[in-house]
């Protein structure tokens, strides 16, 4: 009972269609989550902190206590905070008002006379935000670095760097996360909104009973299986169009690439996530489990483990090792590439070629629980 | 004694249809296993093992000892030589390598001559956060050279300020994120529970043998919301023990203050679940209203980036947010023993949205059930 015939592939597609479009959650699904997911992660997720409220205690009256803590209250990337008493300080700290503290001294005049490696001051920073402690310490330092440098040159001191790195970022110059961040979102929402599409259609056939009515029918496991992916493929490819096009126009991330490449790479990914959602179901039969399973299956690790915020090659080699069976990863370095640099088939064709090889594991996979089911 | 009796054994029913189910139950703690062990792992914005290319056209003796300090820092887990430009764009493009030095021929004579030597660092954009992180690992190395270099030669350099972390002295990303997983995975668990719960009982037809019972719609939102609670007790305690006893996290404010925060935070979950069922007619609705839910309040937490780095306007909008508020509580109690008062003041939005969205739940049961 293989073959197929398209007259019939067609009905089921045209009532699979019908069916989308009268359930007004798949509509949610398909056109205002996305532009809703987009809009969240354009302006909610960001790693460029701008300005970092810092707090300062400067317990030297000196001129050159003066003088640095003026040229930390000039830094735009600083929000400067005077406290009178140290213990208040950390309690703001403790309490997430200010995420680090720098202590003038009131040694620190006497001792800029003759300076050593370390700097007369004390900064610290709060730990319990990683990545805006790290931003606080260079930040400070940076001031720090300049301040000095100033203060040489007015004593006419030469200053000169034996060894200057000039950095350079590809792709993207001003190196603003979002740019990134931005594309890798997109495979999120797609991953979402493939995964359950198709996770909750099957699983409610099931369990309303129309699946075994459709298994009854002379409907051969190969129409049956084209008539979940065909019509959720094109409504994917309209989420998808409609997110970069969000992407570029409102929240103006360059977008170098073509729409062919997009279209090659986002069809495959697209088959891939359907299929997951497809496979979920029919193993689950069941809407409540299929939702839980397909949250977990799909959307985590799209989150986590896809190189989307967190870096796959600092992960401990296991995790490296389970990022190669999720097809987000793919997609995400994919997008990347194709917003950032272009078209470049030399740098997509590996990925495409790995998403081509989940979508047929994950599609098949889907053959073969139907199968099973029939028996 | 009735009301209570009543309320017990509507609990007991939905607990037994929620575990009776064996893939039902497995749902319940497998994701939560799961997600403890590969997230802490996962879920750091460290650079470990980044690899670099180098490209040296210098021959001087300057310039092959800051690639030796380069090779042996420990910062990269492979060096790449690469001998032309082309090279490099491929090193870089095929995300083989995270940065690219490039050391000019001219380098080493400048030094001599007591010009700048110049060193040209490329980086991968499209990860730009990991590559500012490694052009500091870069400076760091530069910085260690030159210092080394004026204590030679007698020269003082400018001095470098050094930096303590409180609550979390290493940086490390576990002891940051495991608190973090505890205010969204229970999101995930108890809104799911309460959100489809109801949608599946107008299903299968079950909930009208319920309305036509002696029950009130309150005593089955009751029913609905202690079953929910406690899932969400549940898998927070087992994230809880995970930290502390797995990944040793410290722990440093009170259990109780947390277990506080935590019943507010799972009502006001409940809340937005059992709003999400009344309003729901499918359980695919349900579903997609509480995704529609989840998804923006758990992004917009502060898990995945701090919530000062938004625009003002939607740090705003974040308020009505449960699970902005209870990530700051579990931070603030696990790694920092914030202060009574800061706790409260995160607990205070969380009472006022439970009693909003509870109020409206039962506002919604009432219309629908008249």
């Amino acid at each position: 009972m293989s073959g197929l015939s398209f007259r019939r592939l067609k009905a089921l597609c045209w009532k699979e269609t019908l069916q989308i479009f009268r359930d007004p959650s798949s509509n949610l699904i398909a056109f205002i989550l996305p532009v809703l997911m987009l809009f969240i992660f354009g302006y909610g997720i960001n790693l460029d902190s701008s300005k970092l409220r810092v707090g300062l205690l400067n317990e030297d009256s000196g001129h050159e206590a003066q003088a640095f803590s003026s040229a930390l209250t000039g830094s735009s990337y600083l929000e400067i905070h005077s406290f009178d008493s140290q213990e208040k300080m950390e309690r703001a700290m403790v309490d997430s008002q200010i995420r680090g503290f720098v202590i003038i001294p009131q040694d620190f005049s006497r001792k800029m006379q003759h300076t050593g490696a370390t700097a007369p001051l004390q900064l610290v920073a709060d730990g319990s935000e990683p990545n805006i402690a790290q931003f606080v310490s260079a930040t400070v330092n940076g001031v720090w670095q300049i301040w000095q440098a100033q203060r040489a040159e007015d004593r006419g001191q030469k200053v000169k760097r034996e060894i200057a790195l000039q950095p350079r970022y590809w792709f993207n110059p001003s190196a603003e996360s979002r740019n990134f961040l931005i594309p890798g979102s997109i495979t999120v929402i797609m991953t979402v909104i493939g995964a359950m599409l198709t996770s909750l259609v099957v699983a409610r056939e099931w369990e309303r009973g129309t699946m075994e009515a459709l298994l009854a029918s002379p409907v051969t496991r190969a129409e049956l299986l084209l008539s979940k992916i065909l019509p959720y493929y094109a409504l994917g490819m309209i989420s998808l169009m409609l997110c970069v096009a969000m992407a570029k126009w409102i929240l103006g991330v360059p977008f170098r690439g073509s729409l062919l490449a997009l279209w090659v790479l986002g069809s495959f990914f697209l088959l891939s996530v359907l299929g997951i959602g497809l496979a979920i179901s029919t193993a689950t039969r069941n809407q409540f489990n299929a939702a839980q399973a397909s949250l977990n299956a799909a959307f985590l690790p799209a989150m986590m483990l896809s190189g989307f915020i967190y870096e796959i090659s600092s992960m401990p080699v296991v995790l490296r090792g389970i990022t190669h069976i999720i097809p987000a990863r793919y997609f995400v370095a994919g997008m990347q590439t194709i917003f950032q640099a272009g078209s470049v088939w030399r740098l997509l064709w590996p990925e495409i070629l790995m998403l081509m090889v989940s979508s047929a594991v994950f599609i098949g996979l889907t053959a073969k629980l139907t199968k099973r089911r029939m028996e | 004694m009735n009301f209570l009796n009543r309320i017990r054994s509507l609990i007991v029913k939905e607990l037994q249809s929620l575990l009776n189910d064996r893939s039902g139950r497995f749902l319940l703690f497998m994701p939560v296993i799961l997600q403890t062990v590969l997230f802490p792992a996962a879920a750091t914005l460290e650079v470990k093992h980044a690899s670099i290319a180098i490209y040296n056209e210098d021959q001087g003796k300057e310039s092959r000892e800051l690639v030796n300090r380069f090779a042996a820092s420990g910062a990269f887990s492979e060096v790449i030589p690469v001998t032309s430009q082309k090279q490099v764009e491929d090193v870089i493009g095929q995300r083989d390598a995270i940065v690219a030095v490039r050391i000019p021929e001219d380098f080493s004579r400048n030094i001599a001559r007591g010009e700048t030597g110049a060193v040209q660092v490329m980086m991968d954009g499209r990860r730009s956060n990991s590559a500012q992180i490694v052009f500091g690992y870069l400076q760091g190395i530069v910085d260690g050279y030159l210092s080394d270099r004026a204590e030679a030669d007698g020269r003082s350099m400018p001095s470098e300020i050094l930096t303590r972390y409180w609550f979390n002295p290493n940086l490390d990303y576990p002891n940051y994120i495991l608190p973090n997983l505890i205010a969204v995975i229970t999101t995930i668990g108890s809104l799911i529970v309460t959100a489809l719960s109801v949608a599946r009982e107008r299903e299968q037809g079950t909930f009208d043998q319920l309305l036509v019972s002696p029950l009130t719609p309150e005593m089955i939102m009751i029913g609905k919301a202690v079953p929910a609670m406690m899932v969400a007790f549940f898998q927070a305690t087992l994230i809880l023990l995970v930290a502390i006893f797995i990944y040793q996290v410290p722990f440093r404010g009170s259990l109780l203050l947390l277990y506080g925060g935590m019943f507010f935070y799972s009502l006001a979950l409940v809340g937005v679940g059992l709003l999400i069922s009344a309003v729901s007619s499918t359980q695919q609705q349900a579903f997609l209203g509480a995704f529609v839910f989840m998804m923006p309040a758990t992004l917009l937490s502060g898990f995945s980036s701090p919530v000062e780095n938004m625009p003002h306007w939607l740090q705003v909008m974040t308020w009505p947010n449960p699970v902005r508020h209870f990530v700051e509580i579990v931070k603030g109690v696990f790694l920092k023993d914030a202060s009574l008062e800061r706790i409260f003041s995160l607990i205070g939005p969380l009472v006022i949205i439970s009693a909003f969205t509870l109020t409206m739940a039962a506002i919604m049961f009432r219309r629908k059930t008249a």
